[in-house]
């Protein structure tokens, strides 16, 4: 457990740096997080997180599968949103846990 | 991931498939999808009967074997005898019912599996020996089959610094 500032918040942070506490997160601090992946968010970023936050919410175990089948991007896409490491990358910026999914 | 730096990580794994049953294949589609997901570059080589994976007839019609397998339980838990699994019908029966429970896991069918590693960069290899032995043809593999190649070239493919080779 670490105390990280983006955009001006204090958050805790588990050691790998994910938000312990979904409920902190807002956009700057997604932008701020996104910079450190060395991803700049655009507004299709935004709706893949949006949708990893609700499906998060609503206690969905998240796979890249899932996301490519939301209906925002497919699997392709979202490799491209994020490179190397979609759904941790994504799941990280969304200020949700680490992905428990080996799929 | 930024913060945990893991001083010599796999940059690359080149993973063999080389038998046809729906738990073979799959140990090697999770071991390759996980690969990419985690941003590590992937060659999947598929040899023998592993081929089936690839052979766009066969590749979503996979079965697991019901005899010879001393680990297969029955649904409640107790041993599966091995004469039961001869019976007519058992063997899809004990199919239908592995890939049923992978589905609820959310994971795909073979086709589908093999789409999501090739959008993440992933690239899959027919072995040319066994190719040729099965006697197919290029129109009998699936789509997204880079190449059919020798095991020379595999090793070519599997090389660098960081490189693991996978044989499931």
């Amino acid at each position: 457990m670490a105390t990280k500032n983006y955009a001006g918040v204090n958050v805790t942070v588990t050691e790998e740096g994910y938000l312990t506490d979904a409920s902190q997160w807002n956009k700057d601090i997604a932008t701020e997080i996104a910079r450190e992946e060395g991803i700049e968010l655009t507004p299709k970023h935004f709706e893949v997180l949006e949708y990893l936050r609700a499906q998060h919410a609503k206690g969905v175990t998240l796979t890249i599968r899932s996301v490519g089948n939301s209906g925002i991007t497919d699997v392709k896409g979202l490799y491209i949103l994020f490179p190397a490491g979609p759904l941790k990358k994504s799941s990280r910026i969304a200020g949700i846990p680490k992905p428990t999914s080996c799929v | 991931m930024t913060i945990n730096k893991i001083e010599h990580p796999v940059k690359k794994v080149a993973i063999i498939v080389a038998k046809g049953s729906i738990e073979d294949v799959y140990a090697g589609l999770v071991m390759a999808n996980g690969a990419v997901m985690e941003g590590i570059e992937c060659k999947l080589f598929f040899t023998f009967f592993g081929l089936d994976a690839i052979t766009k007839k066969r590749q979503d019609n996979l079965k697991t074997g019901t005899v010879g397998n001393p680990a297969m339980r029955m649904p409640g838990g107790l041993p599966f005898p091995t004469l039961l699994g001869i019976l007519p019908g058992v063997e899809a029966g004990v199919s239908y019912m592995m890939k049923s429970q992978m589905a609820a896991l959310d994971i795909p069918p073979v086709s589908e599996f093999l789409e999501m590693i090739v959008d993440g960069g992933g690239e899959v290899y027919a072995c040319k020996l066994a190719f040729d032995m099965f006697k197919l043809k290029r129109e009998d593999l699936w789509d997204q089959v880079k190449d059919v190649i020798t095991v020379g070239k595999f090793y070519e493919l599997a090389a660098g610094e960081g490189s693991q080779i996978i044989f499931t």
